[in-house]
């Protein structure tokens, strides 16, 4: 099968990309080469090419909690969004703690692309039922495909216990994400502790119990020379520490999330439930704290932290409502508002979304060179839509942006050379 | 008076007094007292909103607040209402939306709603097209109680606002009558201090319209009127206090600490007190004491709510 993506824009210049039995045969200056004759031809004109992104931190929901989303619905969304690989985490019903529930998801994921489609790299649950108090069969679960292990949104408070999953992982070549809370401080707030809660009389939770828990799991990675990797950063005083934690050589990684990247707590203004998500929306300082992390690679990654709730979820009182956003159908659009706005490049979303996440989880990756698979999407950046339950291929529109006007759609998307999207 | 026969009422709501002007506050000032010469005649009753019919929503305990606006209604002829907490659904897993649909549905012309969600007068007010009242959302916003005491403090002051001080003593954080307080009070020209243990103040404080004084004895020294808040005995239990014998030690109204006030502030309290923890039973007693002026001013200023509110779609509110 040749398939040949003509006039397509790459890190600003123009190529035709040449596929091969799914894989890449070669990427060269646009006209450089004639298409063999029987090679598919698709006119790329005004599109910009990427490889497709990874995806580190999602939530499926599936099994358990399908009314939301299902491997299917969230697989769709990915597709259409531009991720050819997602990580999922193991907040499931029945949690993903055991090698059944693993292989379920690798399961529906077949099922759901039979032909091939995003690829599903399960994050195992880091203790039994994401209780935090003993440690998950880890061997078992790299055994039927977990690619990382967490607690998910639970914050570990046993630091003996967090210790012991680093060490244990670290035997079995895989890499703990620690979402870092200190649950005191974060308990029953619903919002960042500050001006915007003060006024609205919602209780809210310090940045500092973030960063915090980051500090300690610098110190736990430097202590035991261990990677360990932190989950959605959202505040300064994070980045702040992981700078420190890079600087003294510390095997540290990190991920946020576009939302962090563009909207401070004042999103909050009218008890939205829809931009109520932890860690919380923060302020403008730790917004532009976070820019420059990014661009700088103090914070390795972009993940969407893709949290689906259903609409009956979100349509209540703001300390009702649980946390999150839908992210894989919004997340590129997002992520190129930044590359408009001379924040981040094209070649840093590169780096952020597909080649620091495949090296930090040691997971295939496209850099089109001949014999990569053949994973890539192409993005029009002047495509208008609005966001709503139609447009999005998610089951759940539970975010921020719900209703506005986007600029910026992926056009278009292969997987091992063949069309999903 | 000549500004009133222009004066024309915008709100469909009353959700808190951030959205009022100068102008609202003292129109409904002023139509609070003309309710209020009715609340004193033999016959306590006009037929102003008769055919209207006013929902009490209480998701939250109140007796005091439901009952002052079930007599405001009821002075006003308006058919009153109440859905307490055990007797709605909100207990049965139904969710706020679908109670609000439902009380849509009977068609009221006023809802009122206290909740312990903070926004969630909001929240109802944006999917209802009958008007919505606060009667107090979690700690967000109590705006009748905010338009009672200025009423109260109004008389007290003999009409005069501006340059005066207001200490709100007690639990800051938690408080929407401190929240609602505090902006109108602010906006009318008054100078408003608070005092707290730190532990019971708001975050984003410096930020608020606010002088915040810490030793107690400063805060009361020389204010115009010092306004009590009820301390909830579940925030020490939240670990913000070591005992609600140290809070009263430190922050009791006493007779001896109001003597640093003005000579003859008035003394105010939303109840319902907690005598001998922030207000000493004395204080309470005392001829200072504002708290059943309050009690009255309530329902005068609630029966001014329910009439704007209520006769907002009918061409003109003059009074």
């Amino acid at each position: 099968m040749k398939l040949c993506v003509r006039n397509a824009r790459y890190l600003g210049a123009a190529v035709d990309l040449f596929v091969l039995d799914g894989q890449v045969q070669n990427m060269v200056p646009a006209g450089h080469h004639q298409p063999e004759p029987d090679a598919e031809i698709f006119d790329a004109r005004g599109l910009v090419l990427f490889p497709s992104f990874i995806d580190a931190h999602v939530h499926l929901r599936e099994p358990g909690f399908e009314y939301k989303e299902d491997v299917a619905s969230g697989l769709q969304a990915a597709a259409h969004g531009g991720f050819g690989a997602v990580m999922c985490m193991a907040n499931t019903r029945p949690v993903n703690d055991n090698a059944a529930v693993t292989s379920f998801i690798l399961q529906q994921a077949r099922k759901a692309f039979p032909q091939g489609g995003p690829r599903v790299y399960p994050i195992g649950a880091a203790t039994v039922g994401l209780k935090g108090e003993e440690m998950a069969p880890l061997e078992e679960l790299a055994a039927a495909g977990c690619a990382a292990f967490s607690n998910d949104g639970r914050s570990m408070e046993n630091s003996e216990l967090l210790r012991r999953v680093m060490e244990y992982a670290a035997d079995l070549d895989r890499i703990v994400i620690d979402h870092c809370e200190d649950a005191s401080l974060a308990r029953d707030a619903h919002m960042n502790d500050g001006v915007t809660s003060g006024r609205l009389g919602v209780k809210g939770q310090p940045d500092v119990g973030e960063a915090m828990h980051i500090a300690r799991d610098i110190l736990l990675a430097e202590y035991l020379n261990l990677p360990v990797h932190i989950a959605h950063v959202s505040c300064k005083r994070g980045v702040d520490l992981i700078a420190w934690g890079k600087a003294r050589g510390v095997r540290v990684s990190a991920e946020t999330c576009p939302h962090y990247l563009l909207l401070d707590d004042t999103a909050l203004e009218g008890y939205s439930a829809n931009a109520k998500v932890n860690p919380p929306l923060r302020t403008p300082e730790d917004v532009a704290a976070l820019r420059q992390a990014v661009r700088d690679g103090t914070i390795d990654i972009i993940v969407t932290d893709h949290a689906p709730h259903a609409a009956h979820e979100k349509e209540c009182p703001l300390d009702e409502a649980p946390n999150g956003f839908t992210g894989l159908d919004l997340s590129v659009t997002l992520m190129w508002r930044l590359v408009r706005e001379g924040v981040l490049e094209e070649a840093d979303l590169e780096r952020l979304c597909c080649r620091r996440p495949a090296e930090i989880f040691k997971l295939p990756v496209n850099m089109f060179a001949p014999g990569d698979p053949a994973d890539f999407f192409l993005f029009d950046p002047d495509a208008r839509w609005t966001v709503s339950p139609e447009t999005l291929y998610s089951k759940s529109a539970n975010t921020p942006w719900l209703g506005q006007e986007m600029t910026g759609r992926v056009a278009a998307h292969w997987i091992g050379g063949r069309r999903i999207a | 008076m000549e500004h009133e026969n222009h004066y024309l009422w915008q709100h469909k709501d009353l959700l808190d007094v951030t959205q009022l002007s100068r102008e609202d506050v003292r129109h409904v000032l002023d139509l609070a007292e003309s309710f209020d010469a009715i609340n004193h005649r033999p016959v306590k009753k006009v037929p102003t909103l008769k055919g209207k019919s006013v929902v009490l929503f209480f998701a939250e305990n109140s007796t005091r607040t439901k009952t002052s606006f079930d007599m405001a209604g009821k002075r006003l002829s308006a058919d009153t209402f109440a859905l307490a907490k055990s007797g709605s659904s909100i207990n049965k897993g139904e969710s706020l939306k679908d109670t609000v649909w439902t009380l849509q549905a009977m068609n009221p012309d006023v809802i009122v709603i206290r909740h312990s969600s903070s926004g969630a007068a909001r929240f109802i007010a944006e999917r209802l097209d009958c008007g919505v009242v606060n009667g107090g959302d979690g700690w967000h916003a109590h705006p009748t109680q905010a338009l009672l005491d200025c009423f109260t403090l109004r008389r007290a002051w003999q009409n005069a606002f501006e340059g005066r001080t207001l200490l709100i003593l007690g639990d800051i954080a938690h408080s929407r009558v401190a929240r609602s307080n505090a902006h109108l009070l602010s906006m009318l020209g008054v100078k408003v201090r608070m005092c707290a243990p730190r532990t019971l103040l708001p975050a984003g404080r410096e930020t608020w319209p606010v002088e915040f004084v810490g030793d107690v004895r400063e805060a009361v020294k020389g204010v115009d009127a010092v306004m009590c808040l009820r301390l909830q005995l579940e925030r020490q239990e939240a670990g913000l206090l070591p005992s609600l014998s140290e809070y009263s030690r430190r922050f009791c109204l006493t007779p001896e600490l109001l003597g640093l006030a003005k000579s003859g502030a008035p003394v105010l309290h939303p109840g319902p007190m907690n005598r001998g923890l922030e207000i000493s039973a004395q204080v309470a007693d005392c001829p200072q004491s504002r708290v059943l002026d309050q009690v009255s001013a309530g329902v005068a200023t609630r029966m001014a709510v329910l009439y704007l509110l209520a006769t907002r779609k009918d061409g003109g509110n003059q009074q």
